[in-house]
């Protein structure tokens, strides 16, 4: 007994916090690096289809993005059920389009503009027809490059 | 009384030095392992915008692989119906002809693939079938890098090399205006 109690009494128990810091920052380096900021509040649901031919897109600030889905529930009524594009974050119409292209178009050097590509979010539910109004659009304001954004199938 | 003096010495602080280290040590171990999740999709260049329709009369039946797909995602290939699952090796078939059939194309630079949805067809089909001519095409391009090169075809090959298989087998797919049928809701 008088054994245990002489050795708790020499031992001074202070943990050193000059690591703190850094395990900190660790942490906080690691959510930096994997959380995906995300430019555009989803305002339709998109669930895009699996497929196994994929291309990567590999520089992003060339790349612009068209989500078309069912509008979330909580925007069904004002908007209805039917699928609808979002550009950006707000809900638009095909003829607002070009607008978007352009917009986006300005912010890349000129040199690298005809790489611009068009990533196409698309729900696999739609229909083909809301994706045709927006394909002839992209052709009309000369938006070619285009990718049908899908997941990878497991084979 | 050699152990009495060996615990005396651990009351001594641990030394916190190298933790800066172990700690960015694990920061770049994060760093190098977590994969930022990356777009990925079906890429496909599309025609220029005309007015005017395009002129499909002069080409040859037997050069073009017509695919329809309608509202309720049935698949009418050259006038069969067929199931989505027998789509790539049939077009596989017809672009290469490796029996020099009357019926199928006359070869891999003339045959065409036209494709046609109706406005009621699901995404999910119409991309599925993409996804099916687009993987046809690989595989004889594969084929074709196999036999002539060696090595399987990628898009690390030399940009040479490249041309000259796609320009054995180019990747033709015409898109035809939808049918207004089954629109949804």
């Amino acid at each position: 007994m008088s054994k245990f109690q002489k050795k708790r009494g020499k031992a001074n128990p202070a943990v050193s916090t000059a690591s703190l810091p850094d395990i900190i920052f660790m942490l906080l380096f690691f959510f930096m690096v994997v959380t995906v900021l995300r430019d555009a509040e989803l305002k339709v649901k998109v669930t895009t289809p699996f497929a196994t031919e994929l291309t990567k897109l590999e520089e992003k600030s060339l790349v612009n993005y068209l989500y078309i889905g069912r509008p979330e529930a909580k925007y069904q009524s004002v908007y209805g059920t039917r699928p609808r594009l979002q550009l950006g974050d707000k809900f638009a119409d095909i003829a607002d389009i070009p607008l978007f292209l352009e917009q986006h178009k300005v912010k890349v050097p000129e040199n690298k503009r005809p790489l611009i590509t068009s990533s196409l979010r698309v729900d696999g539910d739609v229909t083909m027809g809301i994706v045709q109004d927006v394909k002839v659009q992209l052709r009309k304001s000369g938006q070619l490059k285009v990718n049908y954004s899908a997941k990878k199938k497991a084979e | 009384m050699a152990k009495t003096s060996s615990r005396s010495r651990m009351s001594n602080e641990i030394n916190a030095g190298s933790m800066a280290d172990i700690a960015f040590l694990l920061l770049i171990f994060f760093l190098v392992t977590t994969t930022i999740a990356e777009d990925k999709g079906i890429l496909v260049k599309l025609p220029p915008w005309s007015d005017e329709k395009p002129d499909i009369t002069q080409l040859k039946t037997r050069n073009v692989y017509s695919v329809l797909v309608n509202a309720q995602n049935m698949l009418l290939v050259r006038g069969e119906e067929m199931d989505i699952s027998d789509l790539r090796d049939n077009a596989k078939e017809f672009i290469a002809n490796p029996t020099r059939r009357e019926d199928l194309s006359e070869a891999p630079n003339k045959a065409i693939i036209s494709l046609k949805n109706d406005r009621g067809t699901s995404y999910r089909t119409y991309l599925e079938v993409y996804n099916e001519l687009k993987a046809a095409y690989f595989e004889l391009w594969d084929e074709l890098s196999r036999r002539k090169y060696g090595i399987p075809y990628s898009e690390d090959m030399s940009a040479a090399q490249q041309k000259v298989i796609k320009g054995e087998i180019p990747f033709v797919i015409s898109e035809a205006e939808p049918t207004s049928f089954g629109e949804e809701n």
